[in-house]
């Protein structure tokens, strides 16, 4: 089951290898693998730390807009009014280019602190949690509804043994959807200024230098950071979710 | 002692769009005995799941009342007086078979050594002990209705509705499933009202078999079956001369016309269906 993509990888890779040294492809189009991988040996100190800076941040963003995103979800659930108060805000949020914002918050946090990026990734986080988690609390099944009806259950017992568990499948939609969102934004937010640390920070002045070897192979580390995060939050859903109905 | 259930004058009237409405249920009249077991039957449209709902409390009628046990439905609702399986098992999937079996004793207080026992009593009653922990995504849907009814019976009501349970199920199962319904009701002296779609079924376990008829819903008749208590019907029951009499009587109430012009007219149409029979 895992040999055939790693199979597909290694052709891919060979394939590419030939085609760079075969058509001489110049570095500043496509660097060729073995490049990539010699520079990727060689600045793996660098790599490693960019990886935890960016990481770090993706991380703080998640878990901040994740929580935030579970609050107001289930506010919005209970409270009607709320919900409807704030439909324009969220829609407006999920629609801005988030990293737009990138410049704003550094201005308003100082350059010199990851806050502006952490705040980049905890927005990015957030609406889809929010929506997935929403939506996941208003669907319960009538059967379930006059179950707890039958039951003379109040609201608060059948939130707890009905809603909340029912909710948890789309929850975690809304989290793996959210992981890679949080990697890409606060990587994407280093572009705009900040710290010097960071993934996204050395693939620029990477390509800046005309290393484009070097350039790639921070971007396979934040690739790698992607794929953890992804993985990760995969393999939490899936213990979750391991009773629930497909 | 007061009847199970009395339902006087009940009707529901369901509002549609532009003034329009739907009678489900027009004018009932009806009362079970406690420890009696009664069908409901009739094609789609009739009002008996309504009636039930009604009766459940999970509706309210239009006009005229519904008690069960001398109280309002509402009360007896809140009292749970009741125990409910619908045609969907309706079990929650993240709780294990021993938790959907509880969840009626968890939320009414019951602690959890008591929920346990009563759990692992009600899983031998109707044979599932050995899948005690496993989840509802595990079992065959025969196996989830057992645990739906075990989890009606989990407060021992003296009242039992029942909505189709055993709807989805094939023939062979369905029979089984009726032959642990009666033994249980006459272990427990429960009164049902059990929905049903099938004229077989509504014979072998009833008392008195309530047809239905649709547009708007009323009680058409009510057939009384003579066929002895819950703790004589077995297997052999459905062989038996009094069995079929009692189905082509009730094959009689539902269609309106005697028997023998019955069976001409499905000769005609080559095959007997109970939905879309037209009423004379």
């Amino acid at each position: 089951m895992i040999l055939a993509p790693v199979i597909l990888g290694v052709v891919v890779l060979v394939l590419w290898q030939l085609a760079v040294v075969g058509f001489a492809i110049k570095p500043y189009v496509l660097p060729s693998p073995t490049a990539i991988g010699d520079q990727f040996v060689r600045a793996f100190g660098t790599i490693w730390s960019g990886t935890r800076v960016t990481g770090f941040n993706a991380l703080v963003g998640l878990l901040l807009g994740a929580v935030l995103g579970i609050l107001f979800a289930i506010v919005s659930a209970l409270v009607r009014v709320f919900d409807e108060v704030t439909l324009p805000v969220v829609t407006a949020l999920a629609v801005v280019p988030i990293v737009a914002l990138a410049p704003v918050l550094y201005t308003m946090f100082g350059a010199g602190a990851e806050t502006g990026r952490q705040l980049i990734a905890a927005l990015a986080v957030f609406i889809p949690v929010y929506v997935n988690t929403l939506r996941g609390l208003r669907q319960v099944r009538p059967v379930h509804r006059d179950l707890m009806r039958a039951y003379a259950a109040s609201s608060w017992q059948a939130t707890r043994t009905v809603t909340l568990p029912g909710a948890i499948p789309f929850l975690f939609t809304g989290l793996r959807i959210a992981s890679s969102l949080a990697v890409i934004s606060a990587l994407i937010a280093e572009y705009f200024g900040g710290p010097v640390a960071g993934l996204g920070k050395s693939i620029t002045s990477a390509a800046a230098y005309s290393n484009y070897a070097l350039a790639y192979a921070f971007v396979l580390g934040s690739i790698a950071l992607g794929l953890v995060f992804y993985l990760l939050t995969l393999a939490l859903e899936k213990f979750a979710t391991r009773h629930s109905p497909a | 002692m007061s009847d199970a259930v009395t339902v006087s004058a009940a009707s529901k009237i369901f509002p549609l769009a532009r003034g329009q409405q739907v009678v489900a249920l027009e004018v009932i009249d009806l009362t079970v005995a406690p420890g009696e077991f009664v069908s409901l039957i009739g094609p789609s449209g009739c009002g008996k799941s309504t009636l039930l709902r009604l009766i459940a409390d999970l509706d309210q009628p239009t006009t005229g009342s519904i008690e069960v046990f001398g109280k309002t439905a509402r009360q007896a609702r809140i009292d749970q007086d009741y125990g409910i399986a619908f045609q969907q098992a309706g079990l929650l999937p993240w709780r294990t078979v021993t938790g959907n079996i509880e969840l009626p004793l968890e939320l009414h207080g019951v602690g959890k050594a008591a929920r346990r026992a009563r759990a692992a009593e009600l899983l031998a009653l109707v044979g599932l002990s050995d899948f005690a922990d496993r989840y509802p995504d595990q079992l065959s849907g025969g196996m989830q209705q057992r645990v739906a009814i075990a989890r009606s019976l989990a407060e021992s009501p003296e009242l039992l509705l029942m909505d189709e349970p055993f709807g989805a199920l094939d023939e062979m199962t369905r029979e089984r499933m009726q032959n642990e319904l009666v033994r249980l009701c006459a272990e427990t002296g429960a009164a049902v009202v059990f929905v049903t779609h099938s004229i077989p079924e509504a014979v072998f376990l009833s008392d008195r078999v309530v047809v239905m008829s649709p547009r708007p819903g009323r009680i058409r008749e009510i057939v009384p079956v003579g066929l002895g208590s819950a703790g004589n019907r077995d297997d052999g029951l459905r062989e038996a001369s009094g069995f079929f009499a009692a189905v082509r009587a009730v094959r009689e109430a539902l269609h309106g016309v005697p028997a023998a012009e019955v069976r001409e007219a499905e000769t005609r149409r080559g095959v007997e269906t109970l939905r879309g029979v037209e009423t004379q």
